[in-house]
């Protein structure tokens, strides 16, 4: 994977225009990871469609206390996921997230697994809730 | 990588404790030894006697400005430099010996201290501070032991500003040393006090003291030590017989030129660029504290008068500074040395603050070009910038 010593053009693009921010009310999936001692906080809201009997990812949202890179991150697996079948979405790693971003400097690679964590977390929220 | 930043009129420096530009000045004044005055001081001939004056008359200027004797300065690299020089140097000859430090140090000072406890070398304290920052007394005297070597405190914290009681630590191991056969010789980093404070060796009380260039308008990679006659130092960089045996290589004339140059300049306008840039500092924190779930860091009033930390609750410090950046207004959060770790600031945590405030932190210090109207500028950007983090994080 790609280490970069400082940000990518695209980790601060991310940064300075994040996509998606925001809350969803009433969302299908949500989830919180991280916490403020570590110094990032992700809270990722997703809304599940239906095609036909293929359930995808209608919409995702974040709001995120942290660095430049925890805002990148979260921004990048809102638009990863938007609009993709939730059996595709849920093989994202944070390996794909760092590369979708031009890769991330070493001592932030933890903020992509942190996107990813709250992606999984978001989708097993969301089967727990429609198990019921 | 500039394409993507906003389109600026103005850029505003406001991070000068991490370092300071190479004043006109200074840059006149080094310019000759490149080229024109190239030779080697080592040498007899005119081309290195040339070279071999103009490091000695910045040794007299260095030495006014501390109030020390010419014999009693090294030229260094840098400020890392001169502590490693100091701390290695002196313990080296010691049998287990002792140091005492406090726990917001530079790195420069931690690390090496840490490697001399690695080592086996030596056994360290590190003092803890108090709610503003400072060392307290009555801690250093109950730590010394017998077997006490080196007291090493910085002058001025460079995360937040705060002035170490150096004079009266220097007083309190006079009064020591005159009851004691093991001599405490006390170091201290005077880096970010050079500018604004009194740094008389005798005044304060010191043996050895640590500075760097770059943070008074100087070139990056030039420093001094100065040491008192009679300290026993074992030289750590091996190789010829520059800078009394004590530092070999060859040595950095056109930087030594630029130091002296530079440091002469300080002595000239201290007074009146300490009140300048307090005014700014005022200002500043003014502005500032009007932000709600803002506080400042440490007590201003003990605290120099160029540096100004703020806490800002629920916004993160790089994402606060890259933002500010964008808007042409350079800071730092915490130590930029510290910034490449996880963890918050090691002065924040020491002085008490959680985790989650010190990840908040913002590091304003100003310099001696700076201007009200640059001091309105941050105020006027700063709050959007806040608020646009707070807006995106989760309401927990």
């Amino acid at each position: 994977m790609k280490i970069s010593q400082f940000y990518s053009k695209k980790v601060l693009q991310h940064f300075y225009h994040p996509k998606n921010v925001g809350e969803i009310k009433n969302p299908d999936g949500v989830a919180t990871v991280g916490n403020p001692v570590c110094g990032d906080v992700l809270q990722l809201f997703i809304k599940i469609g239906k095609k036909g009997n293929k359930e995808f990812i209608k919409e995702a949202k974040f709001l995120t206390l942290g660095c430049a890179a925890a805002l990148a991150t979260s921004s990048m697996i809102t638009t990863m996921v938007k609009g993709k079948p939730l059996s595709e979405a849920e093989k994202i790693t944070n390996q794909a997230i760092a590369e979708a971003l031009g890769g991330l400097p070493k001592n932030k690679l933890h903020c992509s697994v942190l996107a990813a964590e709250a992606l999984e977390k978001a989708i097993a929220n969301y089967r727990q809730k429609t198990k019921k | 990588m500039r394409k993507i930043y906003s389109d600026r009129n103005k850029l505003v420096y406001l991070d000068h404790a991490a370092t300071t530009p190479v004043s006109a000045e200074v840059l006149k004044a080094m310019s000759p030894y490149f080229g024109k005055y190239f030779g080697n001081p080592s040498e007899p001939h005119q081309w290195g006697q040339q070279a071999k004056t103009a490091i000695e008359q910045a040794r007299e200027k260095v030495a006014h400005f501390l109030g020390a004797k010419t014999s009693e300065i090294l030229f260094t690299s840098g400020a890392t430099e001169a502590i490693n020089l100091a701390h290695k140097g002196l313990i080296e000859n010691q049998k287990l010996p002792h140091i005492i430090t406090s726990s917001i140090e530079h790195k420069a000072v931690l690390e090496t201290c840490k490697h001399l406890e690695k080592l086996g070398w030596a056994k360290v304290n590190y003092l803890p501070v108090d709610k503003d920052g400072l060392v307290k007394i009555d801690d250093l005297e109950k730590t010394i032991r017998p077997e006490t070597i080196l007291v090493s405190i910085m002058y001025v914290n460079n995360e937040m500003g705060a002035i170490q009681p150096i004079v009266q630590i220097g007083q309190l191991l006079k009064k020591i040393n005159a009851k004691r056969k093991q001599k405490i010789y006390f170091h201290t980093d005077a880096t970010q006090a050079i500018q604004y404070l009194d740094c008389r060796v005798t005044e304060l009380g010191v043996d050895l003291l640590s500075l760097s260039g770059h943070k008074f308008y100087a070139p990056k990679g030039v420093g001094v030590l100065y040491f008192k006659k009679g300290t026993p130092l074992v030289r750590q960089q091996d190789g010829g017989e520059q800078e009394s045996r004590l530092r070999a290589g060859t040595e950095n004339v056109p930087y030594i030129v630029g130091l002296g140059k530079a440091i002469e300049l300080v002595q000239k306008n201290k007074v009146s660029s300490a009140k300048y840039v307090e005014k700014l500092r005022d200002k500043l924190m003014a502005g500032v504290l009007q932000i709600p779930g803002v506080k400042l860091v440490g007590d201003f009033k003990k605290n120099a008068p160029h540096i100004a930390t703020f806490l800002v609750k629920g916004a993160e410090g790089e994402a606060m500074m890259l933002l500010l950046s964008d808007k042409g207004v350079a800071a730092s959060s915490g130590s930029a040395c510290t910034s490449g770790l996880l963890e918050p600031s090691h002065v924040l945590l020491a002085m008490g603050y959680q985790p989650e405030e010190a990840h908040g932190s913002l590091r304003f210090s100003l310099g001696k070009d700076n201007t009200e109207e640059e001091i309105d500028e941050v105020i006027k950007v700063l709050p959007t910038i806040v608020q646009k983090l707070r807006r995106m994080a989760p309401k927990l």
